[in-house]
């Protein structure tokens, strides 16, 4: 029971992450129909500038405390991060907003391709290491050990998808938002400035990127270029599982595909007897969206998606 | 009358003046670009297999309008069915002519397992299952080596046999007729003859009454279902058709490398094919031989030319080649995209409807 606890909270923290890149992709393609390819790298450049700046801080002062570290770190990431997203929409995407859509899908692979490339140019190619800032206290909730790292991370994830849910459902922005995801063109007869929420969609996700890239590297201690593409895939996994487009969706299932891998990468080795082990983690995500997919469609939460590629 | 009837006996003849000057090119190629290093040869070939490995996935893609991700999953298969059937892996040292079925084979009903399930899918759910699947097939691959092991894991398969007719080996150098061949060179003929036939099949596909049934699904599903088109069949064998092709492919490659290894099988790779496959132009087959053959040389062609005009610019080399190259690869296919957002070569039809939909935004 203790095991099957703490592969739950183990999960839950991964899954909160994977929820706030997902809510990334889920909203860009709500609105414009796009895969965002290069959300993933800009959770990437979100991880390095945290690291960077967290280490030069703690560098200058070892004793300075973590908030304000930590604080600093993402004051300096968010921004970047809403910058480098702005500018992909702006010269990359808006572009080819009336061209074919796999156009859009290829600039989106150029634009992942330039991140991580210059990533390694300005940062290298080896893995920059997270100082440890917070003295780990560990607390044990019946058996199972969670760390207060991970309660901050779950903590400020709730928050921030409370704030969008927020923001979407209840201000002027989020109304102008769900008018163009549903039709663009009347959107913009209704005076809804659409240029304005793209750039807001994308400006947001790229925040929320900032900040999961920031957990994502406190909690594993690493940060390394080619990070962003694993997780974006995984998160995208999570948005098209919770039903793409779908906000309530990406959240749901984004923490449901960390629950799934904490679960099944601890829980193989004792289902198929030891034949396959827990380098199988992987498999799970993409084994569960397959069998999702083949029979509800259009995800969890979803609703039908247009026809073609 | 006089005029068409001359003008129509002056076509053919112009035509097949160009296909004998390309023949011509595409015999003496290997041994011109040979001057420059045997290297170069060698990517030559990786072109050939790269305008295989993007015809089949036009099929797909191009043709039928299913947005496959995975589709190095294929080229995986068919590399490995080659390796573990001709190495000493398994003691097994089958014939070419035994393998190669079995490949596009094994290929073809991958294939079909992929397609099978994902019928009801559409658009991007089809994109995000079918990449799936290519992760699904590769991390298996890595990991295959225990309790059992099937495909020695990480490590990869070597000492492939080469491809093998009788006595001739395509795996060494030879004199033939005063002639020295290489290995590389003697490859580039074998894999330029499976172009030939893949390009043919594709071709002639195109305009039968399958291809035009892809065609009518790509455009509109519902409407070719009520045209009596039996969409599930059909679809199944673009998933088939497009997945042998991969597979032919893949056994090109373990042949010719002696080696293979998961990690030649990554998303990448699906994702660069089907990038040649859309920079070239949808659908449209010289566009799409054009946009591999890009693709293939510019990674290289930048790699001679980085680091010189580096030295040459700042008299050393400031900045990490690789990445430098690859930053320029991202580059080029963003501004392609922006600037013919059809494909460098698109076929006539979808110009058209580009333009079309360009005036009615105006």
């Amino acid at each position: 029971m203790d095991i099957f606890l703490q592969q739950i909270i183990n999960g839950l923290t991964l899954g909160s992450v994977y929820a706030l890149v997902a809510l990334g992709y889920t909203m860009v393609y709500g609105i414009i129909g796009l895969i965002n390819f290069a959300h993933g790298d800009v959770v990437m450049i979100g991880a390095m500038i945290v690291t960077i700046v967290v280490s030069s801080l703690v560098g200058a002062d070892p004793n300075a405390s973590a908030w304000f570290v930590m604080g600093v770190g993402i004051l300096v990431a968010v921004p970047v991060c809403m910058i480098v997203g702005w500018t992909a929409e702006r010269v990359a995407y808006r572009p080819l907003r009336r061209a074919p859509r796999l156009a859009a899908l290829i600039t989106a692979i150029g634009v992942s391709i330039i991140l991580q490339n210059l990533a390694m140019m300005i940062w290298g190619r080896n893995y920059l290491s997270f100082p440890q800032i917070v003295v780990p206290e560990v607390y044990t909730v019946m058996g199972a050990r969670i760390s207060g790292l991970q309660v901050a991370i779950m903590v400020i994830a709730g928050v921030l998808m409370a704030g969008l849910t927020f923001v979407v459902h209840r201000t002027r922005l989020g109304t102008a938002m769900r008018a163009t995801s549903q039709n663009r063109e009347v959107a913009g007869l209704m005076g809804v400035n659409i240029n304005t929420v793209i750039s807001a969609a994308f400006l947001i996700g790229s925040a929320l990127a900032a900040i999961a890239g920031t957990m994502i590297t406190s909690y594993y201690g690493v940060a390394q270029y080619t990070m962003g593409f694993m997780l974006g895939l995984k998160a995208f996994t999570a948005a098209v599982l919770g039903g793409i487009g779908n906000l309530g969706g990406a959240m749901l299932g984004g923490l449901l595909l960390g629950v799934i891998e904490a679960l099944g990468s601890g829980y193989i080795g004792d289902i198929t007897g030891g034949f396959l082990g827990s380098h199988y983690q992987d498999v799970f995500a993409f084994v569960v969206l397959v069998l999702v997919l083949i029979f509800r469609p259009s995800g969890l939460l979803g609703e039908r998606v247009g026809d073609r590629a | 009358m006089m005029h068409t009837q001359t003008l129509q006996r002056r076509t053919p003849a112009l035509t097949l003046v160009g296909i004998v000057l390309t023949g011509v090119v595409l015999a003496i190629l290997p041994f011109v670009v040979g001057i420059a290093g045997q290297g170069w040869v060698r990517i030559m070939n990786f072109a050939l297999l790269y305008v295989m490995l993007a015809l089949g996935l036009n099929i797909v893609v191009g043709f039928a309008g299913l947005l496959d991700l995975g589709y190095i999953a294929f080229y995986a298969v068919g590399a490995y069915t080659w390796a573990l059937l001709a190495s000493p892996h398994f003691g097994l040292h089958l014939p070419f002519w035994a393998i190669l079925p079995i490949s596009i084979a094994v290929a073809g009903l991958f294939g079909v397992m992929l397609g099978a399930p994902t019928l009801k899918l559409r658009g991007d759910y089809l994109a995000i299952v079918t990449l799936g699947f290519g992760e699904i097939i590769r991390i298996f691959l890595t990991n295959l080596n225990a309790p059992v092991n099937i495909t020695n894991g990480p490590q990869g398969i070597n000492r492939i046999d080469a491809f093998t007719v009788g006595e001739f080996t395509f795996g060494r150098a030879e004199t033939i007729m005063g002639v020295r061949f290489t290995g590389p060179e003697k490859y580039y003929y074998l894999l330029l003859a499976f172009v030939l036939i893949i390009l043919l099949i594709c071709v002639r596909l195109q305009n039968s009454r399958i291809g035009r049934a892809w065609e009518a699904i790509r455009e509109d599903e519902i409407a070719a279902k009520a045209m009596g088109i039996n969409t599930r069949n059909v679809k199944l064998l673009a998933f088939a058709m497009g997945a042998s092709f991969g597979g032919v492919a893949g056994a090109m490659f373990a042949a010719m490398q002696g080696f293979v290894s998961p990690e030649s099988f990554s998303l990448t790779e699906s994702i660069s094919i089907l990038c040649m496959v859309v920079l070239g132009g949808m659908g449209h087959i010289p566009g799409v031989i054009l946009g591999a053959l890009i693709l293939a040389a510019l990674p290289e062609f930048l790699r001679a030319v980085v680091e010189p005009a580096q030295h040459m610019l700042f008299g050393a080399v400031i900045l990490d080649p690789e990445g430098i190259r690859m930053l320029m690869f991202g580059l080029a296919m963003v501004l392609v995209m922006l600037f013919r957002p059809a494909g460098l070569w698109p076929s006539a039809v979808r110009k058209r409807e580009l333009a079309q939909r360009k005036g009615e935004a105006s």
